[in-house]
């Protein structure tokens, strides 16, 4: 867990915001250097690993374009915290291994306070003004999915399993 | 256990004989969309290092309209990419004839009742027919064209009821932008939406279409309408098969979470200002308000029925100087009827450029973008900031009737008076 910075936006930040369709057939870095441009064009030079986004109603919402969620993890974003998310956003985000909280966040927390969120702990703790925001605790089989870096590393596992078992199941008929 | 529609359509698909609001249940698909953005370029190299290959290639169709017709290198790779992946997978494609979400119901592939899942946000159009069916990015339709499973927790169903009938020149997307303004981007709580009443019931197909997509800018999960003859009909004539429809209604006396009754009468054409859908109001709203570009396109401004609108506005009449008017037909299909109807020589004689059966615009791709500070009247589905050029731009969102008012008037027009004065002599 990494002390990093809360970024603090609004209701209603879209997919095309946080993955421009412009950039869509570039790599997920480049993506990444204009994620947000249009709502905070200093977001993708100035964000880093540990920092959080706190952000209020439908966050995601629009495309269904992962690049959205991919964007913000490739710029080192810790995880959301948002009033509430837009739903196919909110797998997408859980699916490339992003934590993604929905909170009733607000008055506690600003813009470039030194945060902490606590994925396993479902809270954020906010180490600028002290105190503690509790967070909606994610159901088991999505802490798991992001526990394990998300859908494919999950299904490797799960792949992985099958075989074995194949395997242990037709060296038993032997 | 009376049920939803959508809770019928989610039980059978996992198996089960009742489901309930909140429950998280494991879904087999009957059917995965992808297309060229999403699809191929994506999904491959994760089914690649998984190891598998498609859970059932005859449950799979692909559909290539982002980058079409490929105006730079980037989309050309992309487009052969998709082509390649479609011969060595030997799954359904449809290349360049249009938008995912138009050419797969006309190509008869939904039936009421499949549970379905689409690489794109605009995938509940496919509740128009009563199926289950919505988008999911590309990592989640990776998983599920390995498994051929996908988890969903069993949602509400909000009902929203349209009494009465849509007066001229008016059209399923006021119908949307008035939902939008009145629930919000968020009023539909990834929930099921489903639409129903009088107003919804008398409406073809593609009109359908447009509400059940645009379930999207609702925030719903889905966008359901029960299937009727109409539905049926379509399906048939696409060559399909719509199999029994009466297994495909809610039950009267279900749990509905929400019931919205509106009045489809009074309904006034509305227009949603820069940069969201919600941002709906009714057209005379907006006096003198100049517009530089007028859109006729995607999948919710460019089918036939929408083509037909316009066309109705625009026969006999010249697009205002200065104002370029830009018409993508969303299927090659609905262009050819089109044109066979004399609605393309309509659009020629009033001054529009035709474009490609694509994507286009709508979502920021292609040639045609919108430049610095310019002034566009649309009838797509989403005006987010940036979205279909420069962050500069201005996009209203407006129905076909009401775009093609607006490149004659050469700014923001009510469509009614054109209609009820017909075209010049």
């Amino acid at each position: 867990m990494t002390t990093g910075r809360a970024f603090v936006y609004g209701d209603d930040i879209d997919t095309d915001q946080l993955a421009p369709g412009q950039y869509m057939a570039a790599p997920i870095e480049t993506l990444a250097a204009h994620c947000l441009e249009a709502v905070d064009p200093a977001f993708a030079s100035t964000v880093g690993p540990g920092d959080v986004i706190v952000a209020g109603r439908n966050f995601g919402m629009g495309s269904s374009r992962e690049q959205a969620a991919q964007a913000l993890k490739a710029l080192g974003v810790a995880g959301i915290v948002a009033r509430s998310f837009a739903g196919i956003f909110h797998r997408n985000a859980i699916n490339v291994g992003l934590p993604v909280f929905t909170a009733d966040v607000g008055g506690p927390i600003a813009a470039g306070d030194a945060v902490k969120l606590d994925v396993a702990g479902a809270c954020l703790v906010n180490e600028t003004r002290g105190g503690t925001i509790d967070l909606d605790p994610l159901p088991a089989f999505l802490l798991e999915l992001i526990n394990d870096g998300g859908l494919v590393p999950h299904l490797e596992k799960r792949f992985a399993k099958t075989r074995a078992d194949a395997r242990v199941q037709k060296e038993s008929r032997v | 256990m009376p049920m939803t529609l959508a809770e019928k359509i989610i039980a059978r698909a996992s198996g089960r004989s009742a489901v309930s609001p909140g429950e998280i249940v494991t879904a087999r698909v009957d059917l995965a969309m992808i297309h060229d953005s999403g699809g191929p370029r994506r999904v491959e190299p994760i089914l690649k290092r998984l190891g598998v290959g498609l859970f059932d290639r005859s449950k799979v169709v692909l559909i290539s309209d982002h980058f079409v017709p490929g105006d730079d290198e980037a989309g050309r790779e992309i487009l052969d990419l998709t082509r390649r992946w479609a011969a060595e997978k030997q799954v359904a494609f449809y290349d360049g004839v249009g938008i995912c979400h138009v050419v797969l119901p006309e190509r008869g592939h939904l039936k009421p009742g499949m549970f379905v899942v689409g690489g794109d946000s605009h995938s509940p159009t496919g509740g128009a027919f009563g199926a289950y069916m919505f988008g999911v990015g590309a990592t989640e339709m990776a998983g599920v064209l390995a498994t051929g499973e996908i988890w969903i927790r069993v949602p509400e169903t909000i009902l929203i009821e349209w009494r009465g009938r849509l007066g001229d020149g008016i059209a399923a997307k006021d119908i949307m932008l008035a939902l939008c303004g009145r629930l919000g981007m968020d009023g539909g709580r990834y929930q099921a939406v489903q639409y129903t009443g009088e107003a919804i019931e008398s409406l073809g197909m593609q009109e359908r279409m447009t509400l059940s997509n645009m379930a999207a800018e609702l925030g719903g999960q889905t966008g359901l309408i029960a299937p009727d003859a109409t539905t049926a009909a379509y399906i048939r004539e696409a060559g399909g098969e719509p199999g029994d429809i009466s297994d495909w209604q809610g039950d009267a006396d279900a749990a509905i979470a929400e019931h919205h009754v509106l009045d489809a009468a009074a309904l006034q054409p509305q227009v949603a200002a820069p940069h969201s859908p919600a941002n709906a109001a009714d057209v005379d709203a907006y006096p003198d308000t100049p517009v530089d570009v007028a859109y006729i396109g995607a999948c919710t401004g460019a089918k036939y029925v929408d083509l037909e609108r316009a066309a109705r506005i625009l026969r006999g009449r010249k697009v205002a100087s200065g104002v370029q008017l830009l018409v993508a037909p969303a299927s090659r299909r609905d262009q050819e009827r089109a044109a066979a109807d004399g609605i393309m020589a309509v659009f020629e004689e009033a001054g529009a450029k035709v474009l490609t059966n694509a994507c286009g615009i709508c979502a920021g791709y292609g040639n045609a973008r919108l430049g610095e500070d310019i002034t566009c009247i649309s009838s797509t589905a989403r005006n987010f900031k940036g979205r279909m050029g420069a962050a500069s731009s201005r996009v209203y969102l407006a129905s076909p009737f009401t775009v093609a008012a607006s490149a004659v008037a050469g700014r923001i027009a009510d469509p009614r008076p054109m209609l009820a004065e017909g075209g010049p002599a």
